[in-house]
């Protein structure tokens, strides 16, 4: 009983300072010299670059949670398979993100781009086009992927610590299973809800990026609803509150997949219990 | 008839450490062997590189007659079950039993048919929808080993599988691992540091020492014939007592003059330790020795007896002989006029 009564101010303390910007940026994006409405909304939707900038930053983020896992699933179990003694070394790589400041990271970037025009008369030409596309920055997808090892590494690290990966993986050896079937059918569903943990954190990233993107002149959402914001404040404000929605959906899709097994075993516990 | 399982000369070091100096070891077909020594002397290596999950710097592994060295893990048709609960998270019970099958590409209904077949096997029939955290470690365990067997393997493997169990969960497992093995009649290597364990489960005991074979016998005969002081030493309780090699393959013990077991290594007059059970003795009311503690352990009470020459010796005698045998009580100790065997002196006669 007393840890209920402690508990409740905190949550009352944390709900207010989430809630209060919230409502306050509701309350602004509503109110209007003629009273109170939606107009802001019905208009923004059908204002130009919103939907295009937005499905520019989904696609980016899709595309950076992909190419991270891509690159962090194979690593992590490989290191806590093969090589158990590169570990630190790994986890050191994946948290220097942590530590460099993106415009350090965007300065260096930048300066590789630079190099374009010196290669004009070679097929590298081709290559630094299709990471600067405008509709589809390769380039961004590049830089959120590094800046998001370091979510995706300790998402990982402490889904692999959570099994006996040693064992489940020489268990599916010794019953016949190949190295491809091992890791598609053992070692990928009991890691599950870290991978998604780490995709739901590197996909909230992506969204909410700007400086990087900013710099470097492209123009995904959050750069949109900045440049948006000098002109109209209210439809800005009103654009961050859709994007609000839209990452509590993507983050809401993700969980409930990622908890999809366990719920289904709790439901089937109950049901033999 | 083919030897299931042949190891040759197997070697195996870890840097610096030899984990594997020249492993012979035979193991006939239907037989449980139990690979047994302490810490460090190589018995999981060995397991291992049967499973193939460790590969051997020399020597050969030969299953049914053919080399299957470098033949993969996942291509040896081995079952196996582990120390540390293996099963799936991810799958039920019953998909965990017919997971072997799966990657074969054996349709759904056999599997399923399978699996039933091996969980009731198993002792657990209906636990098939079960998740393995919905299960004891015992049942978890039991699920391992159906799922070892689902592939009808050509040797099953089990390393240290009851260790993780409590004690009466690690008993009634271990006889209900025994009673499948000989209805199965297959071949089964047994890993375990646990010599009651050994000893009850096995058909033949291999002792390992620093990565070599100490030996490989029956366990009653390990036990009444160890072949060196360590195998004497290791398996059951043993008394080290100091004594004389006489003339023609004896040694003297407390006035008795006993055969030597084995090849006369120690010529007449050789001071050597005489190794001796608890059982080896007899105790008798009235004498110079005393009895300085006598534990009732049921069936035989253990008694620790000092000798006129400062040497405590550990005697079990029947309950029903040890009433008179408490601790001050003055007692005279013989041993019994069988084979002994002698090793180098370590203790100085007081």
């Amino acid at each position: 009983m007393a840890r209920m009564t402690s508990r409740g101010p905190v949550l009352g303390i944390a709900a207010l300072y989430f809630l209060v910007p919230v409502a306050a940026s509701l309350w602004f994006t509503i109110d209007s010299p003629d009273g109170i409405g939606f107009d802001v909304y019905s208009k923004g939707l059908g204002s130009e670059g919103l939907t295009t900038s937005l499905l520019r930053s989904v696609s980016i983020g899709l595309a950076t949670v992909a190419l991270g896992l891509l690159l962090m699933v194979p690593t992590t179990v490989a290191v806590a398979l093969r090589l158990p003694k590169l570990r630190r070394i790994v986890e050191i790589l994946c948290m220097m993100p942590l530590v460099v400041p993106p415009i350090a990271l965007v300065a260096g970037v930048a300066t590789v781009l630079s190099w374009q025009q010196d290669l004009a008369t070679t097929p590298l030409y081709g290559t630094f086009q299709a990471l600067i596309d405008r509709d589809f920055p390769l380039i961004l997808v590049i830089v959120y992927t590094v800046m998001s090892l370091p979510f995706l590494y300790r998402s990982l690290d402490a889904g692999l610590r959570s099994v006996d990966l040693r064992t489940l993986v020489e268990a599916a050896r010794s019953l016949g299973a190949s190295r491809t079937q091992t890791l598609l059918q053992v070692v990928a569903p009991n890691l599950r809800q870290a991978v998604m943990g780490g995709a739901v954190l590197s996909l909230a990233m992506v969204l909410g990026e700007y400086s990087v993107a900013s710099v470097l002149g492209f123009e995904p959402f959050a750069v949109w609803m900045v440049n948006v914001g000098d002109s109209e404040a209210q439809l800005s404000v009103a654009a961050a509150m859709l994007s609000l929605l839209l990452t509590w959906g993507l983050l809401l899709l993700l969980t409930a997949l990622a908890g999809g097994r366990t719920r289904k075993t709790q439901s089937r516990r109950k049901t033999t219990s | 008839m083919t030897v299931p399982v042949q190891l040759k000369q197997l070697r195996r070091e870890f840097g610096s450490t030899v984990a594997l100096d020249g492993l012979d070891l035979d193991i006939a077909p239907g037989e449980l062997v139990a690979l047994l020594g302490p810490s460090g002397c190589g018995k999981t290596t060995a397991l291992r590189i049967v499973a193939g999950f460790e590969s051997a710097d020399g020597g050969e592994l030969l299953m049914d007659g053919e080399d299957i060295t470098s033949v993969p893990a996942h291509r040896r048709d081995i079952g196996m079950v582990f120390q540390s609960y293996s099963l799936f998270p991810n799958m039920t019970a019953a998909e965990n039993v017919a997971y072997g099958l799966r990657v074969r590409g054996v349709s759904s209904r056999e599997r399923a048919a399978r699996a039933g077949e091996l969980l009731d096997l198993v002792g657990l029939p209906g636990r098939g929808g079960h998740y393995p955290h919905q299960l004891s470690g015992g049942q978890q365990q039991r699920v391992a080993l159906a799922r070892a067997l689902a592939i009808r393997p050509r040797v099953l493997l089990l390393d240290e599988p009851l260790s993780a169990l409590d004690a009466k969960v690690r008993l009634s497992l271990r006889e209900e691992i025994r009673r499948i093995q000989l209805e199965l009649g297959i071949t089964t290597v047994f890993v375990t540091h646990d010599q009651e364990e050994a000893l009850s489960m096995a058909d033949r005991v291999a002792v390992m020492k620093d990565g070599r074979l100490e030996q490989c016998a029956a366990p009653s005969e390990l036990y009444d014939r160890p072949a060196t002081p360590f195998v004497a030493e290791f398996v059951g309780t043993m008394n080290r007592v100091p004594g004389v090699v006489g003339a023609g393959g004896v040694v003297e013990l407390f006035g008795r003059r006993l055969p030597v077991q084995g090849e006369a290594v120690f010529g007449a007059g050789a001071e050597v330790d005489v190794l001796i059970r608890p059982e080896g003795f007899a105790v008798t009311a009235g004498g110079a020795s005393v009895v300085r503690v006598a534990t009732f352990m049921g069936a035989t009470t253990r008694l620790h007896v000092s000798t006129p020459s400062g040497v405590e010796v550990k005697v079990d005698v029947p309950s029903w002989e040890a009433d008179g045998l408490v601790p001050g009580v003055s007692c005279e100790v013989v041993p019994h006029e069988k084979p002994v065997l002698v090793a180098e002196r370590t203790l100085s006669p007081a």
